[in-house]
């Protein structure tokens, strides 16, 4: 219990420290944060009254922790464009990204486990010689670009998927969960995922592939060989499970790396997840959105993180917990 | 067996650096797929090189037909290798000048990343205590920044400049090189030769620059060549999602210009596929150079 409350701290320290880099990093950029509200119109005074509606008159100690004490009550402040506030619309993207992210990271980990499982045993063969390469040929390529080939050959020249955004214009439905299992969507949703799906296979492939190979000579393998159990039921049942250990936490991992990464292919897609809303408010400079949307993916991350640690913790008994180095 | 010696037992006399040096250029001779690596290398860096003498045309040169025409996206020819785009420049010029700015940022970003890991690597694993703790935590810190929004965020507010994007890149890919490299020295200054340079006197700095320091350069020059892949792969995205230098001619310039340009619903795949697979050869180089050394010098590190 210590050490969860440990792994808790360390991962919300962390997190902090984030929040504060971000918040002098957006006060230092040149031009002031109210360059969108106040126009050529608005004499000295009313400004002077825009600064402080705003509390950008106190020193700025004073509005770090005020931000800080927002930010504990999901407070992030209005949209300068949309007028909005950031938490409504950031809540209004989140299940998109989610939903792309998670659907992607378990075709792919299902697929890389098993065709990693499948690698390890053709140890040798010449399919794994042209297999191994070719999977570094897909971690190699930049995701957006996977997803403009595949947006070119199977949206503009086949017309079997929409080319962009989640569902088709004029659909209407009455609440979000009847949108996000409409028809509709998954068609939409179809494209983004094989692409994210086809970048992601790699990691959970390779791992399950060296694990496989690491764990095909430890003891209790060759136990089982000596208990004379067949070559299937020791691949799955002894050295799969063991070598999936890791998998596990790198899928936890991915969810928080991919919200990020998700950014490039939200874009490719015009889907309309966070990472496009990030991309959109920092071209616009709309400083409290794309702030928000920042925190927003970096939450994710620290709690992902912190939920691989416990999943290291739960899986794998051998590890010591003790101190590190 | 004989070449995956142990890489903590350096020469036994006299200055480790060139007996590690001589391992480090003859390893590609070795393994295939690092060979491989280290001549896509040399291909693209002669490329860079000879970009004037290969593609004659500028590459953001606005091209006219005979007819006086603007040459738009005209389809691959022997006029245009690669055809030319919606405006009328030459892709086959884009594609070879792209190769230098991708060198640019892949070298710079890989130099920085590289040099700052092993400094902070080495210090805080030889000297431990409270350095090696803030210098760590500083590591953390870095690692906890989400890699892509972060680049974004930085070079969409102090302006859309190759530089930044190589800051930003060495600021988030620094921690990795530096943890590793740290938990290497932790082991390499338990040695009996590091013990015997203390035992005669030899200070601190020169135990770690003289001793320590060569045995871990094959280790930062893995880190170098997958920093080389990252500051090229991030190059491109953030150039596609339009916060990318707007003079300079790079493969992530290309993909934008053709995406927003409309080249994939008009099938234009000479335009934005070459791009893609250059960046793949060179991302790809960087892991087999690195595989290749990691196999050498620390075949514990496999599979990580």
């Amino acid at each position: 219990m210590r050490l969860v409350l440990e792994r808790f701290t360390h991962n919300a320290l962390a997190l902090l420290a984030v929040t504060t880099l971000l918040f002098f990093m957006f006060r230092l950029m040149p031009g002031t944060p109210l360059a969108a509200f106040i126009n050529e119109n608005l004499n000295a005074d009313q400004q002077q009254a825009m600064l402080e509606q705003f509390g950008l008159d106190k020193p700025m100690w004073q509005q770090y922790f005020i931000y800080l004490a927002n930010l504990l009550q999901g407070e992030m402040g209005l949209s300068f464009f949309q007028r909005r506030s950031v938490m409504t619309i950031l809540l209004e993207v989140l299940p998109n990204s989610v939903i792309l992210t998670l659907t992607s990271l378990i075709i792919a980990y299902i697929f890389g486990v098993l065709a990693g499982a499948w690698l390890a045993w053709k140890r040798g063969s010449w399919i794994e010689r042209v297999a191994v390469p070719a999977v570094l040929a897909t971690r190699a390529a930049p995701e957006f670009w996977i997803g403009m080939v595949l947006l070119a050959l199977l949206s503009f020249n086949a017309g079997w998927f929409p080319s962009g955004g989640a569902s088709s214009p004029g659909m209407a439905y009455d609440n979000n969960w009847e949108r996000i299992f409409s028809l509709d969507y998954l068609h939409h949703l179809a494209l983004p995922v094989l692409t994210l799906a086809l970048y992601l296979q790699g990691l959970p492939l390779l791992l399950m592939r060296s694990n496989m190979l690491e764990v095909m000579h430890e003891e209790f393998v060759t136990m089982a060989r000596m208990k004379g159990l067949s070559e299937w039921r020791i691949v799955i049942g002894h050295a799969a499970r063991n070598a999936l250990l890791p998998v596990v936490t790198a899928f936890a991992l991915g969810v928080g790396l991919s919200m990020g990464g998700n950014v490039v292919i939200e874009t490719v897609f015009s889907w309309p997840g966070i990472g496009r809303l990030l991309v959109q408010a920092v071209s616009v400079h709309d400083y409290p959105l794309a702030q928000g949307a920042f925190l927003m993916i970096a939450l994710v991350l620290a709690l992902m993180n912190f939920v691989a640690d416990l999943l290291y913790m739960v899986l794998d008994p051998r590890v010591s917990h003790g101190r590190k180095g | 067996m004989a070449e995956r010696a142990d890489p903590a037992s350096p020469a036994r006399s006299g200055w480790p650096l060139l007996p590690v040096l001589r391992r480090m250029v003859a390893m590609p001779l070795k393994d295939p797929f690092a060979f491989a690596g280290v001549m896509i290398y040399l291909l693209f860096a002669l490329v860079a090189l000879f970009a004037d003498q290969l593609a004659p045309i500028d590459p953001m040169e606005i091209l006219f037909t005979k007819a006086g025409k603007l040459a738009a996206n005209v389809p691959p020819g022997a006029e245009f290798p690669l055809g030319t785009t919606n405006l009328g420049r030459d892709i086959y010029a884009q594609l070879v000048y792209g190769t230098r700015s991708a060198l640019a940022v892949g070298l710079s970003a890989a130099i920085i990343v590289a040099t700052v890991g092993t400094i902070v690597g080495l210090v805080a694993g030889y000297f431990g205590g409270t350095t090696d703790a803030v210098l760590m935590r500083i590591a953390d810190m870095a690692l906890s920044l989400p890699f892509l929004p972060f680049v974004i965020v930085l070079t969409g507010f102090l302006g859309a400049s190759t530089s930044n994007i190589v800051l930003a890149v060495a600021v988030l890919l620094w921690p990795n090189s530096a943890r590793v490299i740290r938990s290497q020295v932790l082991t390499l200054r338990e040695r009996a030769y590091v013990e015997a340079a203390r035992v005669t006197g030899a200070s601190a700095w020169r135990i770690l620059f003289v001793h320590i320091a060569p045995n871990i350069l094959p280790l930062s020059f893995v880190y170098a060549a997958i920093a080389i892949g990252w500051a090229i792969i991030t190059e491109a995205s953030v150039s596609f999602l339009g916060f990318g230098d707007s003079n300079s001619v790079s493969w992530g310039m290309m993909l934008q210009d053709a995406f927003t340009s409309q080249a994939l619903s008009r099938g234009q795949y000479a335009w934005f596929v070459p791009p893609g697979i250059c960046i793949i050869l060179v991302v790809v180089a960087g892991f087999f150079i690195s595989r290749g050394y990691e196999e050498v010098f620390m075949p514990r590190l496999r599979g990580r």
